[in-house]
């Protein structure tokens, strides 16, 4: 499955001779097959003489070729294999590498699937503005279900003051995004804490701490300047997508630089002019883990990544040339280096890391987010600057066709929400699209235009079409059929249908050898949409890694 | 939509009623594909669903069908020597085909599904559409004179013990279609092998052999004579005839065990044993019409290719081997022949590759297939008892494909688990 590019070697004479006398051999052979059997001296005189022409010919072409590439080295190429008067058969069978790449080695992931949907955001700023901000603290994995709650109603906070903080972990602080009133503390099940909502400040008002001089600090120094920041929350540690543990550092930390799922944002507008903060991050991560920080940049474009990535320092590169879930840190983990049994690695996304640099370049807590309106059911889709958690129904603007579902995320990974919701702690992209809530006559027979990834419905013929899709199940849920479906959407070395099934017998040596903790939903939720028996994988895989950790 | 309310208030309670309403529910998904929309996870599903899978597979059989149809009438025709041409008198083929293999159809799926609806209200679950296509496929590997009776006891046999015993659809361990036929195998041999049993209408009473068109099917056939006699084309008669001199039912197969393949040339050629004007099971004798049905498979990611080339390989494989022995005279056959005789391309298209059974991983699907390849053309060449092979071959795979996978799965873990 990863296939590396690597320039060609020099090709050496002694290679072109062989391939040349095979050549002539075959020519030889195949004409005294041809020749009648009483043995024409014409005939035989004839192909000798061919032969000596062809290996004069390919004696020429041969010294050609070699005073060519002599002629440039000296006039300084580094790639001699561009230099040849022959073909390179091998060259015509893989994609050409993008020419932004260089030299750089690409990891090809041939599998996945881009599903090509309607509504992709267009590249313009939609002006609009949320007045109501909201902290969810459902979004994060590993903390207490009731966290103390330390502002009260109507309280004013600025931009970076704790709103509540997980009793077993009071050095993180969940910070607010903006400056504001404490409006509601809403709860759910059980008093425990869901939203904490905030009515912004016109202008927002940040609490300003102390510069910090990264260079001469220690790393505890450092890790007690993010929690007081409330950026804390904002690292992922994998495998089980939980809070990065603050006493333990990680094997390695991964930032993958673009997002492959469908209508993404594109990375390149987000990180737009950020290139400052970016660096400052990557040196902030440097110091945090003993091993490397990794950064996945996209190969499959026409266009180069923007040069606030390529041009980051201190940070390894590795470019990944594949269709989804290609862009997913998971995969590219896996590619890089994987996690192993018991190890711990940081994940972050990019605008999370422009937040961490921005603390440590200016000392305040700039939770700004670049949000992608996208989807079917929209009027109008772009791009829009607003804040951690800002309010859908305010981003939205009412711009939804009547029976539409509204998603803070993509339609693959996403959650489900109302206009009354707010945008998840690390979402960067509000999905909208049609409720399939109605019945088909013969739906399982008759052709139609749905997105699939099988060869039943006729895609192949109506070519590369964008689809409007709906949320209907398009069937019922059965027991596992098909095989090898799964395989051909998740670009690992890994057996997902083994490991379904491997959870859902509670087989915790068998999820652990097969691979759990190298992946999270957003990984295999490719894997779930192809699942002709409408399989619930990413919460099975969820229940195996919840299961996972309990045993740990 | 007031149509689809009138069907909704019909639906009987699921508490009072249980079976009514697993029957309801299975024909209104039938009927509809339902309003279902998708809850926590992805949001949007694939236009594929099992129901969609499992009629494209039959939809890929239909061919296999309609040549069945048709041969059924031509090896009858051919063994009482009228309208020995392939094209003549095809309505008097096909309607005595169409005699023969509907009521097989009808049985095998009343008797399967039958039992399938009966488990599906006891477990409370949904009609689940599994024996669509094994139901499709029973009576394309059936003789067919196949008594009834009996198919009913082995469709019974395979859909509850092969199938329900195991949990339904999707969790059977063997192939269902060829436990129902392994089934008839071993209990009624006498049915299903030998040279009587694969041209249809023909009494046997000691050597005389006759053919006479009687109870319902000679009603029917003698119902259409009328309609046939008005339009002035040719009738069945009253039958009643002898065979013609020399007739032998026997399958090329069991002439190759007996005398090579000089024995078979003598009474076939290779292009009829390629177009499948040849005695055998109903759907397994026509060698283009099931290679299209591979397609049709292969374009819709229905079948796995990997098996199919493995199994091929392995076959041809085995061949070159036997040819280079030469023990006996079925040995020195071309490895090429073998894929003209027997039903080779149907078990490699439509049994090997059943997902089910088959090997669940990419590389054990090579071994899966190559060792049915090898293990099928041993039974077929070297075991004088069995004249064909993919049956057991296939049989004992989906048997090994569980352990074919636990090693590779294996594989993958120890090397997982040694990552430093």
């Amino acid at each position: 499955m990863r296939r590396t590019i690597k320039p060609i070697s020099v090709n050496s004479l002694t290679h072109r001779a062989v391939l040349t006398a095979v050549f002539t051999l075959g020519t030889f052979i195949f004409g005294f097959a041809q020749s009648p059997a009483s043995g024409d001296s014409l005939i035989l005189s004839r192909g000798i003489l061919l032969i000596v022409v062809f290996l004069l010919l390919g004696f020429v072409l041969l010294i050609a070729e070699k005073l060519l590439q002599i002629q440039a080295m000296r006039s300084g190429a580094n790639d001699l294999s561009r230099y040849s008067i022959f073909p390179q058969i091998s060259k015509w069978f893989e994609s050409k590498p993008k020419p932004y790449v260089g030299d750089a080695p690409v990891i090809k992931l041939s599998k996945g699937y881009n599903l090509h949907l309607a509504g992709a955001p267009e590249k313009e700023t939609l002006q609009r503005t949320a007045s109501r901000y909201a902290v969810n603290a459902t979004d994060f994995r590993g903390i207490a279900p009731i966290p103390k709650v330390v502002v009260t109603v109507g309280q004013e906070v600025a931009a970076g003051d704790a709103l509540f903080f997980d009793k077993n972990l009071p050095e993180v602080i969940f910070a607010a995004p903006v400056s504001g009133e404490v409006i509601e503390v809403n709860r759910g099940d059980k008093r425990a804490i869901t939203t904490v909502v905030i009515l912004a400040d016109k202008t927002i008002r940040y609490n300003q701490f102390l510069p910090f001089e990264l260079a001469s600090a220690d790393r505890n120094q450092i890790v007690k300047y993010i929690c007081e920041g409330g950026v804390w929350p904002m690292i992922i540690e994998r495998p089980f997508g939980t809070l990065a543990d603050l006493h333990r550092a990680p094997d390695n930390i991964f930032i993958s630089t673009f997002d492959s799922a469908p209508l993404a944002p594109d990375a390149n507008i987000i990180c737009s002019g950020k290139g400052a903060e970016l660096q400052k991050g990557i040196d902030v991560l440097n110091r945090l883990t003993g091993g490397k920080v990794h950064i996945g940049l996209n190969a499959s474009q026409t266009e180069s990544p923007a040069a606030e990535f390529t041009q980051l320092t201190g940070a390894e590169k590795h470019w990944f040339d594949g269709k989804h879930p290609a862009g997913n840190v998971g995969v590219q983990i896996h590619h890089i280096d994987p996690i192993k049994k018991g190890g711990r690695v940081w994940t972050l996304g990019v605008q999370e890391l422009i937040t961490l640099g921005a603390l440590f370049l200016r000392g305040r807590h700039e939770a700004d987010r670049m949000v992608a309106i996208c989807g079917s059911s929209f009027d109008k889709n772009g791009y829009l600057s607003t804040y951690v958690g800002a309010s859908l129904g305010e981003l939205i603007a009412d711009s939804t066709k009547p029976n539409s579902r509204i998603i803070s995320g993509d339609v693959l990974s996403g959650r489900q929400d109302s206009k009354d919701g707010y945008l998840h702690y690390f979402d960067d992209q509000v999905t909208s699209i049609e409720e399939g809530n109605q019945v088909t006559l013969f739906g399982w027979a008759v052709p139609r235009i749905l997105p699939s990834v099988s060869g039943m419905l006729p895609n192949k013929i109506l070519g590369d079409i964008q689809y409007e899709p709906n949320t209907n199940t398009n069937g019922e849920p059965r027991a596992f059929v098909m095989t090898g479906q799964y395989e051909e959407m998740l670009p690992m070395n890994i057996f997902p249908q083994q490991l379904m099934k491997a959870i859902l017998t509670k087989d915790i040596d068998r999820m652990e050898g097969l691979g759990i903790q190298e992946l999270a939903e957003e990984d295999i939720a490719l894997c779930e949409f192809a699942c002709t028996s409408k399989q619930p994988l990413q919460s099975i895989l969820r229940d195996g890694l919840n299961m996972l950790k309990e045993e740990s | 939509m007031a149509f689809i309310d009138k069907i909704k208030s019909l639906e009987p309670d699921k508490k009072k009623s249980p079976f009514l309403h697993t029957v309801y529910d299975g024909l209104f998904t039938f009927l509809y594909q339902p309003a279902t929309v998708t809850k926590g996870g992805v949001h949007i599903r694939d236009g594929v669903d099992l129901k969609r899978t499992m009629a494209m597979v039959v939809l890929a059989m239909q061919l296999c069908y309609i040549f069945g149809t048709y041969n059924i009438g031509q090896q009858h025709f051919m063994a009482i020597g009228q309208h020995t041409g392939y094209f003549d008198a095809l309505h008097l083929k096909l309607l005595f085909g169409l005699v023969k293999l509907l009521p097989i159809w009808v049985v095998t799926h009343l008797v399967g599904l039958g039992v399938e609806f009966y488990f599906a209200y006891k477990k409370g679950h949904a009609i689940e559409e599994g024996f669509l296509v094994s139901g499709a496929l029973i009576p394309l590997i059936m003789p067919p004179d196949i008594p009834l009776w009996i198919l009913a006891i082995a469709v019974a046999f395979a859909v509850l013990f092969a199938k329900e015993a195991f949990g339904g659809t999707g969790m059977n361990i063997w192939n269902v279609a060829l436990v129902a036929r392994v089934f008839i195998f071993f209990a009624y041999p006498g049915t299903i092998s030998g040279s009587d049993a694969w041209v249809a209408g023909l009494n046997y009473d000691g050597g005389h052999i006759t053919s006479s068109y009687s109870g319902i099917s000679g009603w029917v056939l003698h119902l259409f004579d009328k309609l046939w006699g008005f339009f002035g084309w040719s009738t069945i008669g009253s039958g009643g005839t002898s065979v013609v001199d020399g007739f032998t039912g026997a399958t090329p197969l069991a002439l190759a065990a007996s005398g090579g393949w000089e024995a078979v040339t003598a009474k076939y050629s290779p292009t009829e044993l390629w177009w499948g004007a040849i005695p055998g099971s109903i759907g397994e004798t026509s060698k283009p019409l099931i290679i299209v049905g591979a397609i049709i498979l292969l374009i819709m990611r229905l079948a796995s290719w990997r098996i199919m080339v493995s199994m091929v390989i392995g076959c041809a494989v085995t061949g070159i081997i036997f040819n280079a022995w030469g023990f006996n005279a079925f040995m020195n056959v071309p490895w090429i022949y073998h894929f003209y005789l027997g039903s080779f391309l149907f078990a490699m298209t439509f049994m090997a590759t059943d997902p089910v059974t088959a090997a669940g991983t990419n590389r054990g699907k090579w071994y899966y297939g190559f060792f049915i390849g090898v293990i099928g053309m041993i039974v077929r060449v070297m075991n004088p008892a069995y004249p064909e092979g993919w049956m057991l071959a296939i049989l004992f795979m989906n048997s090994c494909a569980p352990l074919i996978d636990y090693f590779i799965t294996q594989s993958n873990m120890k090397k997982r688990l040694s990552r430093v």
